[in-house]
């Protein structure tokens, strides 16, 4: 276990490394620099503003001085926001990004377990129906269409919600966002988790258990979902990827000042510095959690050994 | 009792023990023979004929142009001149959707060749030579796959794309999108080239290049032909989410998901514009995702249950 965490924790930064290297090269290759914009600037004001964020300096200097403050966890400043450094629009928004994050996680995850096992249970019959049509919509609608028609119906409309704002985190206003951006992921987990409870429902020890005359919520609950958990365990990785990515759009459409949206402003902007870091910041917490989610793995099924990795 | 040798006959049947009744068929076909019988997959595929044809014959009988403005006419509701409404220069909306849609289904069908090409390719050679070689290009593509594709897409759109022309966004969403293909075909082949008739070619002499391309990748074509299926509508949901943020496709020009951007901005006032693209790309992601329900259960018949 220990062999194998430091083993993993090696290529992680090994992984980080080589994206930012990446990202370096890539913002490097742009034609025209970070301070090009359709207003030329004075040729000293230029010469001041590449000399104060060391943009003149020779590349493989840039590149080492942004790989050390990196090590020390300084992203360096943004070339937009005067003053303000990429660790303080991190700071500023990782809370708000991690919330709706949380809540659309719990979510998704709750109310695809639910529908899935419902599906399941009842399958060809009418919550079957139910569930498959909710995770056919959330499967085939892009995320920012959702988001702007739950922002226009839900929000706007019928007046349920705030459609727009954060308002220091009120729990109002973190419902649309939540449910906007849990509905893609609901869709794949009630997907998975009706394939897979269907699956374990007809194997033998459900039989067993039933003509023991276990009661049913002991079947369904210790027996059959338990094992049924397994499939959507291993979409985790790829569900908190979703749900990162997915709060670009999500944020954006309902005005919510987290790191997506800083993220989002920062292409349009073109403030390299900004992306880098965020990009960064986003390949960590990826690396991270998929780490988490392999030791997870042995947790719930013990017949799968992490020291093993041949042929994975 | 004497019997006559003319009564008998030598018991030589007509029909040689080798002879097949029936024309043999391929894999492809006996594919597309269980493909006919599944419902839900025949509904997808008339779905994207249908709407391939609406996209590319369409645009010849309507009498409107996507880029032409008609100030007089803007934010028409749907009727008999306009079925879809007009926008906000007075564009018809239908004309614009057709267009769209052979800008979308265009970059759906060209980024995943790509991807097809780049993912057979690299996924072949790993699982066909397999030891350290594969060790190697599988580890680089952990590495690649442990970072979310979009972030690849938004760099590559942010360096390379500057104005978003339609080719540039087929090259990107192709090149950030292979190394799930690559995965699944050096599977297949890892598998594929211990079977005993990969040995009996090698045998006969057969050359790699041979083996590949008559032997391995014919017999891993299922799972190539799935993934691709499913990987179209994820490059047109993909290339929407770029228009989203402004890096897509540019007006006048326009995709399903540039439309969709568009219509979004003033949804109270005319939500039309956002209604009809929106489901346009939700009509081809679904009839997508049952032909790949469909092809998957055709390719491998002892999945089904």
């Amino acid at each position: 276990m220990a062999k194998f965490l430091l083993k993993r924790i090696a290529s992680a930064l090994l992984v980080l490394w080589i994206v930012v290297s990446l990202t370096f090269v890539l913002m490097h290759s742009i034609p025209g620099g970070p301070f090009s914009r359709e207003k030329q600037v004075p040729p000293a004001v230029l010469k001041n503003l590449e000399e104060r964020y060391h943009t003149n300096d020779p590349l493989s200097k840039q590149y080492i001085d942004y790989m050390v403050n990196v090590a020390q966890l300084d992203l360096g400043p943004t070339f937009r926001y005067e003053g303000r450094s990429v660790n303080d629009l991190i700071k500023a928004g990782l809370p708000k990004t991690a919330t709706i994050g949380f809540l659309a996680a719990v979510f998704a995850l709750g109310g695809g377990l639910i529908l899935g096992s419902i599906a399941a249970l009842w399958q060809n019959k009418t919550p079957d129906a139910v569930a498959t049509f909710v995770a056919t919509i959330g499967i085939s609608v892009p995320s920012f269409v959702m988001a702007t028609f739950l922002q226009y119906y839900l929000g706007y409309k019928l007046g349920l919600f705030p459609p727009v704002g954060w308002n220091d985190g009120a729990w109002r206003n973190l419902v649309l966002p939540s449910l906007a951006l849990g509905a893609y992921p609901i869709a794949q987990i009630t997907r998975l988790m009706r394939a897979s409870m269907l699956d374990v429902l007809s194997q033998d020890y459900i039989r067993t258990a039933k003509s023991k005359g276990l009661p049913g919520y002991v079947i369904i609950g210790r027996h059959a979902m338990r094992n049924a958990l397994l499939p959507v365990i291993t979409y985790l990785g790829p569900f908190f990827a979703y749900i990162l990515t997915g709060n670009f759009v999500v944020e954006y459409v309902f005005g919510i000042p987290g790191i997506g949206q800083f993220f989002v402003t920062s292409i349009t902007n073109r403030d390299y510095s900004t992306i880098m870091g965020m990009t960064l910041l986003f390949c960590s917490l990826l690396v991270v959690f998929n780490l988490l989610v392999d030791i997870a793995y042995t947790f719930v099924d013990p017949r799968i050994k992490l020291t093993d990795q041949k042929g994975a | 009792m004497k019997l006559a040798q003319d009564l008998f006959e030598p018991a030589i049947s007509q029909i040689s023990a080798e002879h097949i009744n029936r024309p043999s068929t391929t894999m492809l076909q006996d594919a597309w023979r269980r493909f006919k019988l599944n419902k839900l997959a025949m509904t997808g595929l008339i779905t994207l004929v249908a709407l391939i044809i609406f996209a590319f014959a369409g645009p010849a009988f309507i009498d409107y142009n996507f880029k032409t403005n008609d100030l007089m006419n803007t934010y028409l509701t749907p009727s008999w001149i306009h079925p879809f409404g007009t926008d906000a220069l007075g564009r018809d909306t239908m004309a614009r959707i057709m267009y769209g849609g052979r800008v979308s289904l265009a970059i759906g069908f060209v980024s995943v060749l790509i991807n097809l090409s780049i993912g057979v390719f690299y996924g072949g050679i790993s699982g066909y030579f397999g030891g350290r070689v594969d060790n190697i290009m599988m580890r680089i593509v952990d590495i690649i796959y442990s970072v979310p594709d979009l972030l690849y897409v938004i760099l590559l759109m942010v360096v390379i794309g500057g104005k978003g022309g339609l080719l540039i966004i087929m090259i990107v969403l192709g090149i950030v999108n292979w190394m799930g293909m690559a995965r699944i075909v050096r599977g297949q082949i890892l598998a594929l080239r211990e079977q005993e008739y990969v040995l009996a070619a090698r045998t006969l002499g057969a050359s790699t290049a041979r083996l590949m391309l008559k032997h391995l990748i014919p017999n891993a074509l299922g799972p190539i032909i799935i993934t691709a299926a499913l990987a179209i509508p994820m490059a047109i949901f993909m290339e929407a989410f770029l228009s989203f943020i402004g890096i897509g496709i540019q007006p006048p020009f326009a995709s399903w998901g540039s439309l969709a951007a568009e219509g979004r901005l003033n949804i109270p006032s005319y939500p039309y514009a956002l209604f009809f693209p929106a489901a346009a790309i939700a009509i081809t992601m679904l009839a997508f995702n049952f032909v790949a329900d469909g092809l998957r259960d055709a390719f491998d018949p002892k999945m089904r249950k």
